[in-house]
């Protein structure tokens, strides 16, 4: 898109150090996502500690973004598309802490079901639902760094997978729940766990509409499909033996 | 990096058709007050305009940009043929207003330029009273059967371009003891004393201070809704803020025209972004 350097080679140097701060961003985010899903499977306690020291860093960097682009704004009166640059790195920013919180927040549910007994089959529902968010999220941050509106649009349609297993791990919890009332704590909190992990998959899709918005300076206009039904899903609630 | 000299390539490639870069107006469209259809200017040998086609709309601000030397002054001054004045200029192509040729035989350039004011970069008020120097055009144009009227006239203008009350107790101080910003407003009076359809600004901020301009820039809102307005401007942050419309020249072409805000968020051409985001090399 901006085959053309601007003049003021300052400027130019600003937007790139922009971009380089959303892709270390993005890459703590990663980490921190990834890590968590770790410590929570692996049942790490260290490794659930050290990911939650990691957040303040994305924390800081989304403060150093907020700064810089309200110099700019001030200072260069961006238009088109560096604009829209600027305001996508706002935006993006705001999704990666946002992702960093929730990847912070599984790892604090890692550490609290640290003693418990861990079924096999939830644990691989669970670390399933979060390699897939982690793969939407590298993808969607490769969209951004490429500029690519296509590669976006693949992670925004993508979703609908992440929704999908979070409804079955739902339901699964629930069952779990209810054939023995020892298992509500350790459910609960992997139920919040995968309710983070689909919260982050939601939170790449608003940075692939992001993308999307910066290549071609107009929002998408297809309605997303949201395949998370959780919200209505019936509860039977039978007396138990 | 494009050719500064053969213009050949160029029209190949861009080849500046207002009707497929022209976007629709997403504010209420009005009525089409002037209308160029493959104007060419030529300095003697030398082209400066190329079959520009361009559409402007009444009451509201159209704004003219493009680097220096793209031709967007020469083509201001086509709107009232100002041109003429230039020895070894010639223009082609027709101009209309409401719908009449302002180049056929039958316009009178001196009445034209009564309905088709002009306002310049520099400040250029008559060495007259401010009281003359408005009142200089209504005279000779024969607006005013008494000096009741001329008063009236005098003062109306005055009010319309914001600067009656600074004047009021000295209209007979000569014009030129005025600010710079003041000396503007005198110079748009004066434009406006004459009745006016359409008002020409070139870069009519460029030589003021930031109050000054901003006060220029205010007038201008309150203007458009009673006048056509074409402004030439240096200053995309200007063009941005003031005009409806917004038509990109570049070596003589009309590049991009439409609606101010597409132009300056998601603008159709390459060229048009390079320029407005200060890319151009």
């Amino acid at each position: 898109m901006d085959t053309h350097e601007h003049i003021v080679r300052s400027y130019e140097e600003e937007l790139s150090a922009l971009n380089n701060k959303i892709a270390k961003m993005g890459g703590l985010a990663e980490q921190v996502l990834g890590q968590s899903i770790d410590a929570l499977e692996g049942r790490d306690p260290d490794l659930a500690a050290a990911t939650i020291q990691q957040d303040e860093a994305i924390d800081a960097l989304e403060a150093e973004i907020e700064e810089q682009v309200i110099a700019m704004i001030a200072r260069r009166q961006p238009m088109a598309y560096d604009l829209r640059q600027i305001m996508a790195a706002l935006r993006i920013s705001t999704d990666l802490e946002r992702i960093g919180d929730l990847g912070k927040n599984i790892a604090k549910r890692a550490l609290a079901v640290v003693g418990e007994q861990q079924p096999k089959q939830l644990m691989l529902g669970l670390k399933h639902m979060g390699e897939l968010a982690l793969g939407q999220l590298k993808e969607v941050l490769d969209a951004y760094i490429e500029r690519d509106a296509d590669r976006a649009l693949r992670v925004w349609y993508t979703d609908e997978d992440i929704d999908a297993m979070y409804n079955s791990l739902f339901r699964e919890l629930l069952t779990y729940m209810m054939e023995d009332p020892r298992n509500i704590g350790l459910c609960t909190h992997l139920l919040f766990g995968a309710k983070n992990i689909e919260r982050i998959g939601d939170h790449a899709t608003n940075i692939a509409e992001t993308v999307y918005f910066l290549v071609h300076g107009r929002p998408i206009t297809d309605q997303r499909p949201k395949g998370d039904t959780t919200s209505s899903t019936p509860v039977a609630l039978r007396s138990a033996g | 990096m494009e050719a500064k000299v053969a213009a050949q390539p160029v029209i190949q490639m861009q080849a500046p058709v207002p009707k497929s870069v022209e976007t629709p107006a997403t504010e209420e469209q009005h009525a089409i007050k002037m209308a160029a259809r493959d104007v060419c200017v030529f300095y003697g040998e030398k082209q400066a305009l190329f079959d520009v086609s361009l559409n402007i709309r009444d009451r509201s601000v159209t704004a003219l940009i493009g680097p220096s030397g793209c031709g967007k002054s020469t083509f201001l001054r086509c709107l009232n043929r100002m041109n003429d004045t230039i020895e070894g200029c010639r223009v082609t192509g027709k101009i209309e207003l409401d719908g009449v040729n302002i180049y056929s035989s039958r316009v009178d350039p001196v009445q034209l330029r009564a309905r088709v004011g002009m306002v310049f970069q520099k400040p250029n008020p008559f060495p007259k009273s401010i009281y003359e120097n408005i009142a200089y055009g209504p005279r000779i144009h024969g607006l005013a059967s008494s000096k009741a009227d001329l008063d009236e006239i005098v003062v109306n203008s005055l009010k319309k371009a914001g600067l009656f009350e600074e004047v009021k107790d000295r209209l007979n101080e000569s014009g030129t003891g005025l600010s710079g910003g003041q000396q503007q407003r005198l110079c748009i009076a004066r434009a406006i004393s004459v009745n006016p359809e359409v008002i020409l600004m070139d870069e009519p901020c460029s030589a003021l201070d930031p109050i000054a301009t901003a006060r220029i820039e205010s007038l201008m809102e309150e203007l458009k809704q009673n006048y056509c307005i074409v402004i030439v401007t240096h200053s995309m942050q200007q063009a941005a803020r003031v005009s409806q419309r917004t038509a990109f020249f570049h070596m003589g072409f009309l590049v991009e025209e439409g609606d101010t805000t597409d132009v300056f968020t998601n603008p159709k051409l390459e060229r048009t972004q390079d320029y407005i985001t200060g890319r151009f090399g």
